[in-house]
């Protein structure tokens, strides 16, 4: 085995970690409302920005240690991304809750479209970019090559980790999880328990939104880049992720997150890095087709 | 007359185009266990549910302790006592019985769920050899089991049943109805819908007759297990 395989493993996990924290929000959703919020991917892209803001800012101010520079950033962009999520179920989802199917989708589509334009508008359509925070990486020598592990890469296994340990948790042991899980199973049920259903889809829309927060800050430490457009790929990447591991399943959208993340960077790695959408896609039509269910998902009953 | 804990007047609700149920009159004191009975398809579920806002009544009003809450929200009414196991028992597939037991105590919060938990074990002691389970595995009569004890872990004021008798073997049916009438003693008020009309009627203090949608008769359990008509639609005629 040479150094490349396992560097592209490395950059592979890194990245499906991340694609992981944005499915996420995808398979939530779903589970709890059926619906697609194909606005999601904007919501990430939009914490880009409020990241790099947040480090303009802290910066302006004369913070400097990477623990305080990181702890800003993420409070506040999580907290933010955290409201988006809120409103934009408030105004464009739950008004449509007992409409059609397709009504929400369309105006998650009417969503997305907004705030992409918004981001041109207000910051601009060249690309924007952040500095590299935490300089230098660990080398280990491999055969005859060697494999790079940047401070950076490292950063981002463990806080994308610690995030979807934290949400796996909320989710299977406290009253909030119970009560998201309830209202995912059996809505109606749940509601003549006592539970207001309407505020836990609240809760699903801002836990997604902080999942994509997170990835929306780690992703910039990474690529340093970003521009109005970059919630669309990554979007549909995640979602690929989601569906890969099960729509609706929690621990699906981790798995194939990490999967999906994995074995496009093999493929960039060892094949052809200029077709790795394209395999990643294909890699959708295949789930589609032989495994409609996803990894980790059940098979659709029809209820009656 | 002591003021009822629940009562329905006049209420009228509607399916889409149909009509499910027609100037609907009733009521529970507390303290009762009422049962109302009827052929498939009267309306009987569809009571229960309207009590709690699903469907809305189109007229009438709803009237519980003396407030009006023909328009509120279901989670305002079970956050208020009224407590339901409903029709196909609704128990979540994917939960473990224990934590179907912890959804019981959202009205509450979870202040007496280890003491209300034992309780339910004493009363239904099969969900505790099952506690780690999870539902979906579990046979039918555990199921209705776990439906009444999860109402009951929000130590409802008033108790609604929907069908507990359906679909299991009759010496289940015989527990579940030996446990009912365990709480109907501790003083529970239990409003009890069953096409089962023997069992319910035998354990009721009052019952209603429901066809079409409509209150046909009403009497005390006694007066109604001997009634003519009664018997020959809902007892078999013997």
């Amino acid at each position: 085995m040479d150094g490349i395989f396992l560097q592209q493993l490395i950059n592979g996990l890194t990245l499906g970690s991340v694609y992981g924290l944005i499915a996420i929000g995808y398979t939530m959703v779903y589970g709890i409302i059926g619906m697609i919020n194909f606005a999601h991917g904007e919501v990430y892209m939009i914490s880009a920005y409020l990241a790099a803001i947040s480090l303009a800012l802290l910066a302006y101010f004369g913070v400097e240690s990477f623990p305080l520079l990181m702890l800003g950033t993420l409070l506040f962009t999580i907290v933010v991304t955290g409201v988006y999520g809120f409103t934009i179920e408030r105004i464009a989802y739950k008004p449509l809750r007992n409409s059609t199917r397709l009504a929400p989708l369309i105006s998650a589509i009417g969503i997305s479209l907004i705030l992409q334009n918004y981001a041109q508008i207000s910051q601009g359509a060249r690309q924007q970019g952040v500095p590299t925070l935490l300089e230098g990486a660990w080398r280990v020598e491999v055969g005859t090559g060697f494999v790079q592990l940047t401070y950076t890469k490292i950063f981002i296994l463990i806080a994308a980790f610690a995030g979807m340990a934290l949400l796996t948790y909320v989710i299977k042991y406290t009253k909030l999880g119970r009560m998201c899980r309830a209202t995912q199973q059996d809505r109606k049920m749940a509601s003549i328990l006592g539970i207001n259903t309407d505020r836990v889809i609240s809760y699903v829309f801002v836990i997604g939104a902080v999942m994509a927060a997170l990835a929306g800050v780690l992703i910039t430490m990474n690529y340093g880049t970003f521009d109005f457009y970059a919630g669309f790929i990554i979007g549909i990447k995640a979602f690929t992720a989601a569906v890969l591991g099960g729509i609706g399943s929690l621990p699906g959208a981790m798995l194939g997150g990490i999967i999906l993340g994995i074995s496009e960077s093999l493929f960039s790695g060892l094949i052809n890095s200029d077709y790795k959408d394209v395999f990643s896609f294909s890699l959708l039509v295949l789930i589609l087709i032989f495994r409609p269910q996803g990894l980790l998902g059940r098979p659709l009953v029809a209820k009656v | 007359m002591t003021a009822p804990i629940l009562e329905l007047r006049d209420l009228d609700v509607f399916y889409g185009p149909i009509q499910a149920l027609k100037k609907v009159s009733m009521h529970i004191v507390e303290g009762e266990t009422v049962s109302l009975i009827g052929a498939n398809g009267a309306g009987k579920s569809t009571l229960l549910m309207s009590i709690f806002g699903q469907p809305r009544a189109a007229s009438g009003q709803i009237i519980y302790r003396g407030t009006d809450i023909t328009r509120k929200s279901s989670h305002y009414i079970a956050s208020n006592g009224i407590a339901q196991s409903p029709e196909g028992r609704r128990v979540f597939p994917d939960m473990t019985v224990e934590e179907n037991l912890m959804m019981g105590t959202i009205p509450i919060g979870d202040k007496y769920a280890d003491q209300d938990m034992q309780r339910m074990y004493e009363l239904f002691p099969r969900l505790k050899e099952r506690r780690n389970q999870r539902a979906m595995t579990m046979s039918g009569g555990e199921q209705q089991m776990l439906a009444i004890a999860r109402a009951l872990m929000s130590r409802p004021k008033l108790l609604l049943l929907d069908e507990p008798s359906l679909g299991l073997a009759p010496i289940v049916v015989k527990q579940i109805f030996a446990t009912l009438r365990e709480l109907a003693q501790t003083g529970m008020t239990i409003f009890l819908v069953e096409q089962n009309a023997n069992h319910a009627l035998k354990l009721s203090d009052r019952a209603y007759v429901m066809v079409n949608g409509q209150i046909r008769m009403t009497g005390t359990g006694q007066e109604l297990l001997v009634n003519e008509e009664v018997r020959n639609a809902y007892l078999g005629g013997h």
